[in-house]
């Protein structure tokens, strides 16, 4: 009987509400997680590349243009016509000074008046000149039509009433309200001015209507109970001048007078001896047949800046020669468009000024980047008189139409100039024009020397040193370990020198810096034993080897030269610094540091060069080791067995086959290598002495662009030129590194795509 | 069998034997280095025997010398001749010169001496001579002649060293009782008063001064002041107690000078230790230098803040680079179009681990300290204000700062993991229905976890060696408390910390006394050196386990 069975699949439904929101709910984590891991995944490598957009952030203030912008336009206030402006630290007041000695104070922004002064002088006596001691001193010189001169000087006090800042001026005499008189004789009217007043003297030169010079030196007596100052005026003679005096000034030292004459003549008299003074030279200061306008120290009182009528702005700076002998220079020149100057002014905090024109614009300049950093037409009538708030961050000048315009400055980084980073500029008080990085010193009126040249140049020769060192140990230690070395021993040999890379830099360089400078400094014929015996040795004990008989030699299977290299190199390490102090006595008179001094003329610091190369060789080491050793290993098997088959010895293998195959291998990995002792920081920090020399010399040291940022960093003013040029030396440094590793990456992607063809 | 230069050059065996010279050379200049950091890190802790000689001055005077000859050399006569040593003419071509560390820095003015061993006369080795460690100018070698207490001499003779090590005992028991109070009391009160200060700032700055809230505060900052009378007159008491006993010691110019014991940390006499002895201090001394804070400027005592420091900044990162690391990986690997782009980014990544480490401080710096730091202090921190809270260098930015730089290393070996596991695996998930989140989840991380791990450990590694970074970002010399203490909110991110590597380059290179900080300089090199093989060793050895594990899959 026949029946039919039928089984009957069980019924499965897989549509059942449960199992739906089974599946939709799964469906929604995977979704979620697609998204989160994607959003995820983007914002890591955006906030990596973040990196590279910031550091170009920071970078790039450096190099923008300045920006200028108004604020107020008002009347001149009160009456009679400005010889003098000056605006005080927060550019809230600003102190206006008049012909007929009156002295206003008025606020910037609208200018109302705050406060309202009258020299004491007799009705009818006019000033006539006027001159700041020194910029941000807040000191000035006036001369009046009566030869007489009075000093004084504008404060201005901050207080605090109802937490809102108060600012009060405050006008003071130093000196007594009485003038002194300079022009005894005639009583002529001072034309020009200057004056220089420190601690110890006050000294005025004064030029009268007839272009003669007159000079009174006090020095200052300080009572020390009372601490009244008292003043004891002692000889000065003043040098005779021909010509029509434009303008005057002093150098802080008061050992340089500088007098501009007609003819755009300039005269530099010292001053060292006041009872004779000399004329040190005469120089053409403008172009011939053009007319000095006007004339004006840089911050620091070392550099002149002299305007003609022709626009251009010429730097002059006495110069030390070689026979130690000063000389005036002309350092550099300015051209402002248009040509016609009325007045120059300088910044207070940097080597700055600015120069405003007959048809009402404005130029900003620096005199260490070489640069303008704006020019501007701002109004359509001529500027008779400017000035620039302390903090160069605001500016007030007068028309010719006695309005008083009152402009915003954005000026944050005109001392940076991309020819000053990488050029040489002639600094203040050098003999010519050098690389020089010097960030910061002591004083205000200091010229830093932003030159990116010695520290690109330290750091490459820290890299050459380095790769000298590195490159044939481990390209050389690379091959033989992937192709001749036994596979037992390159399994303990390659852990071993990968360990290498794991060392932290600061351990290598403390040893480096405390242990092997000392070391080297004292057994240094030993080192260059070393450099010459070990090769010689090498290869005498390969050859002994060879001519073992066998039985002896056939005791160490191939593949293990290396192994028994490690006693003949310890060996002839050894036998190098027994022999050195010998060598020392023998060749170098018993101290090889003062022979290389003496004799050859070699500068030798203990943390030089040759520290840094051995022990950030020591660091390279591994990188291009491995990279190397992994590009020879992966060259096709078949293509030696080829060679090795068709007759070739194994070093012929190596040089004819494996080589050319790996190369681009090997070029990459010292591509890498490079990369990684161009940023080396903690290495250079410790092993040399970190000064920004630029000498290719072995034994000497250098500062490195790393090195820099980590020393200089932390105490860099954050947002200042000095805070960004250091980042702008991290985004060098990064770019550097990123091409060539990239350059690196390519060729070994190339590589692999070529064996795998083979 | 003789082979002839000429046939052995042709072969080229000349060069194979010079390739097998640099494997040599770097293998000794390794294994070298690591030896070299290995003796002198170690051999600092033993104790040394102090010698005793007399000392024939230039002019022919005999003085008493005692110290430890730490470092000899022999010196060509000539180069002393220059830099103008009085050498008597027909001396050899060398002199042995000796380095003596001779302490005593407060009666001497200097603690180590160079002599010329030819001056040394009557070289001998007392067992009474003994060495004290204090607690500032250094060591003081010598011979113990009394025992006071409050002035009066309670021993002296050979019954005074028994006297003088259990009155050590008790002096250090006090002195441990002070430190308590003065760190963790004390500190805990001008924390909770601090914190009341920056309260009512904010309560100020809020403008709801209410007189509620102030009397709260007034009232527990009142109770605060109680707690610190307390503790001041415990301090009082304490101090009194340990600055009771004091001895006399007789220097090697015959000096008698007296010390208290409160500056004294241990005192022992080397000369006379047995083996077992000398070993025993050993270990002491090594404990001391894991788990002691550091004493004199950094160049005596341990190294724990260190330590800490380090480990803390490193669990920190890691914390951080590992999800982010294998977030991104995973992105690349599994969910990103595989095209140009993709391509591009991998490129990017794997060379910013190129990148130098100082590039990554300095962005720490401009970007996480002036720019986030000082906004989060706007936002959340106005109280504290002009003084920064996150606007200044501390743990959390130099937590970030470096897992940012280690996390190229995390996402390239997280990929190289994802990379191997073969495509059958996905694809046998897949086709049993799973999504791809969950083949991921059950799959395939599984599998990667351990390239994962081996990435993290790498990253660990690099972390904990590296400074320059850091020199940028958040560590100091000396941290006055540690960033994780009892006090609320326990773990301070904001504040600085030691590290070991800084602390190795700070010792090394910016002490004043650097000749006496070099042993502990290379002792912290050889605990830094250790950690980072052991991390790096495992590293390997996790990666080989786990490869083996799933070395069946990979078909």
């Amino acid at each position: 009987m026949n029946e039919v069975v039928t089984a009957k699949a069980p019924e499965l439904d897989f549509d059942t509400p449960q199992l739906k929101r089974y599946r939709s709910a799964r469906a929604l984590k995977d979704k979620i997680a697609k998204w989160s891991i994607a959003a995820g995944g983007v914002s890591v490598i955006v906030a990596v590349t973040l990196i590279f957009f910031y550091l170009l952030y920071e970078v790039m203030p450096l190099f923008k243009s300045a920006k200028v912008e108004a604020v107020a336009e008002y009347q001149v206030p009160a009456e009679g016509s400005t010889l003098f402006l000056a605006v005080e630290e927060q550019a809230e007041k600003a102190l206006r000074l008049t012909a007929d000695g009156q002295i206003v104070f008025f606020n910037t922004v609208d200018g109302t008046i705050d406060s309202q002064y009258r020299l004491p002088v007799p009705d009818g006596i006019s000033v006539t000149s006027v001159n700041e001691a020194a910029a941000g001193t807040r000191t000035l010189g006036l001369g009046f039509s009566d030869g007489s001169v009075i000093v004084i000087k504008h404060n201005y006090k901050i207080t605090w009433p109802d937490n809102q800042r108060l600012i009060t001026p405050v006008l003071e005499y130093p000196y007594g309200e009485e003038p002194l008189v300079l022009d005894k004789d005639n009583g002529q009217a001072i034309k020009s001015i200057a004056i220089r007043d420190n601690d110890d003297f006050l000294f005025i030169i004064a030029s009268t209507q007839n272009n003669q010079l007159r000079a009174s030196y006090f020095e200052k007596n300080e009572n020390f109970i009372t601490g009244e100052v008292t003043l004891e005026e002692s000889d000065v003679v003043m040098p005779a001048i021909n010509g029509e005096i434009i303008s005057m000034q002093l150098t802080p030292d008061t050992r340089w007078l500088y007098v501009a004459t007609g003819n755009g003549k300039l005269d530099m008299y010292d001053l060292k001896n006041r009872m004779f003074p000399d004329l040190n030279a005469r120089v053409d200061a403008v172009a011939p047949g053009t007319d000095i306008v006007d004339m004006r120290f840089l911050l620091g009182g070392i550099s002149l800046l002299v305007a003609n009528d022709q626009g251009a702005i010429v730097q002059w700076f006495p110069v030390r020669d070689i026979d130690n002998e000063f000389h005036l220079e002309a350092v550099r020149q300015f051209q402002v468009e248009g040509g016609k100057v009325s007045q120059l002014g300088i910044e207070e905090r940097r080597k700055g000024f600015f120069a405003v024109t007959v048809d009402g614009e404005l130029g900003l300049y620096n005199s260490t980047a070489s640069r303008e950093a704006l020019f501007e037409d701002l109004v359509d009538v001529e500027i008779a008189h400017a000035t620039m708030a302390p903090r160069a961050n605001f500016m007030l000048f007068e028309t010719t139409d006695e309005r008083i315009h009152f402009w915003k400055v954005e000026n944050e980084h005109p001392d940076v100039s991309w020819s000053a980073l990488w050029n040489e500029v002639w600094y203040e008080g050098y003999e010519e024009p050098d690389f020089i990085w010097q960030s910061s010193a002591a004083n205000n009126d200091f010229e830093p020397k932003y030159s990116l040249v010695p520290l690109a140049f330290g750091t490459l020769k820290a890299a050459f040193y380095a790769m000298l060192i590195a490159m044939p140990l481990a390209i050389c230690g690379a091959l033989y370990t992937a192709h001749f070395m036994s596979p037992t021993m390159r399994r303990k040999v390659k852990p071993a020198i990968e360990l290498m890379e794991a060392l932290p830099t600061v351990i290598l360089g403390f040893l480096a810096g405390l242990f092997f400078a000392p070391f080297m400094e004292a057994n240094l014929p030993g080192v260059f034993a070393i450099l010459l015996l070990m090769p010689v040795g090498i290869i005498a004990f390969g050859f002994l080897w060879s001519n073992l008989p066998p039985s002896i030699r056939l005791v160490v299977p191939d593949g293990w030269e290396a192994a028994l290299l490690i006693p003949v190199v310890l060996l002839i390490g050894w036998l190098s610094f027994i022999a050195s102090p010998g060598l020392e006595t023998v060749l170098f008179d018993g101290d090889m540091r003062s022979w290389l001094t003496n004799e050859v003329g070699i500068d030798f610091d203990q943390r030089n060069a040759l520290v840094v190369g051995a022990a950030m060789g020591f660091a390279v080491i591994p990188t291009i080791f491995s990279i190397t050793e992994d590009a020879v290993f992966s060259v096709p098997k078949h293509l030696t067995y080829g060679s090795l088959a068709l007759g070739a010895t194994p070093w012929q293998t190596m040089v004819r086959v494996v080589l050319p195959t790996a190369s681009p291998g090997i070029f990459s990995a010292v591509m890498i290598g490079l990369g990684r002792a161009v940023g080396e920081t903690m290495i250079v920090l410790m092993a040399t002495g970190n000064t920004p020399i630029m000498d290719m010399n072995i034994f000497e040291g250098m500062r490195t662009l790393a090195a820099n940022i980590a020393v200089e960093m932390p105490e860099s003013e954050v947002g200042s030129s000095h805070f960004r040029i250091l980042f702008l030396a991290a985004f060098v440094l990064f770019l550097f590194t990123f091409v060539v590793n990239t350059l690196a990456e390519f060729v070994r992607q190339r590589l692999r795509n070529k064996y795998s063809v083979i | 069998m003789r082979v002839s230069v000429k046939e052995w050059t042709a072969k080229g065996d000349p060069w194979v034997w010079l390739n097998a010279g640099a494997v040599a050379i770097s293998l000794v200049m390794v294994l070298g280095l690591l030896l070299l950091i290995a003796v002198r890190g170690l051999s600092h802790f033993w104790p040394h025997s102090i010698m005793e000689a007399e000392y024939i001055g230039d002019d022919g005077k005999v003085s008493l010398l005692i110290g430890e000859i730490v470092e000899s050399e022999d010196v060509p006569t000539e180069q002393l001749r220059h830099s103008g040593v009085k050498v008597p003419e027909g001396e050899g071509e060398f002199l042995e010169r000796l380095l003596i560390k001779t302490g005593n820095r407060d009666v001497l003015g200097f603690d180590f001496r160079w002599v010329l061993a030819a001056k040394l006369r009557d070289r001998r080795y007392p067992e009474e001579i003994m060495a004290i460690e204090r607690r500032e100018w250094g060591n003081f070698y010598g011979y113990l002649e009394d025992v006071k207490e409050s002035g009066n001499v309670v021993a002296s003779g050979p019954e005074a060293w028994e006297e003088f090590q259990s009155r050590i005992d008790r002096a250090l028991a006090l002195h441990e009782e002070i430190y308590d109070i003065e760190k963790h009391q004390i500190g805990s009160v001008n924390y909770t008063l601090e914190r009341l200060r920056l309260k009512e700032r904010r309560l100020e700055l809020e403008g709801d001064k209410s007189p509620q809230v102030m009397a709260d505060i007034s009232a527990e900052r009142a109770e605060q002041d109680v707690i610190y009378q307390a503790l001041q007159e415990k301090l009082a008491d304490l101090y009194s107690q340990v600055n009771r006993d004091a001895i006399t010691a007789r220097a090697m110019n015959g000096n008698v000078i007296e010390i208290p014991l409160s500056k004294i940390v241990r005192a022992f006499q080397p000369n006379g230790m047995g083996l077992f002895e000398k070993i025993g201090f050993y270990f002491s001394k090594v404990w001391e230098f894991i788990s002691d804070d550091p004493r004199e400027a950094n160049t005596e005592g341990g190294i724990f803040p260190a330590i800490f420091g380090t480990v803390l900044m490193v669990i920190i990162m890691s914390v951080m680079v590992t999800p982010l690391g294998v977030v991104a990986a995973v992105y690349l690997r599994e969910y990103a179009h595989q095209g140009a782009l993709t391509r591009i980014i991998r490129i990017a990544v794997n060379n910013l681990a190129g990148v130098p480490s100082i590039v990554y401080g300095v962005f720490g710096l401009g970007f996480f300290i002036y720019f986030l730091g000082s906004n989060i202090d706007d936002a959340f921190y106005p109280e504290a204000l002009p003084s920064p809270t996150f606007g200044t260098p501390g743990l959390m930015w130099a937590s970030i700062t470096l897992a940012i730089l280690t996390l190229p290393v995390v996402i390239v070996a997280t990929e190289e993991g994802l990379a191997r596991i073969p495509r059958s695996m996905r694809e046998g998930s897949l086709a049993l229905g799973a999504t791809k989140a969950e083949t991921l989840w059950r799959v395939v991380i599984p599998m990667a976890s351990p390239a994962m791990m081996t990435g993290v450990i790498l990253a660990i590694a690099r972390a904990a060696g590296e400074v320059a970074p850091l020199m940028l970002v958040g560590v100091v010399k000396l941290a006055p408390s540690l960033p994780l203490d009892g006090n609320y909110p326990y773990l301070h991110l904001d504040q600085k910390f030691m590290h070991l590597g800084f602390h190795i380059y700070d010792v090394g290179f910016q002490s004043p006394n650097v000749e006496a900080a070099r042993p502990l300089v290379y002792a912290t090199a050889l605990l830094l050196v250790a950690v980072i093989a052991l991390l790096n060793l495992s590293a390997v050895a996790i990666r080989n386990r786990l490869r083996e594990k799933y070395k069946a899959l990979e078909m």
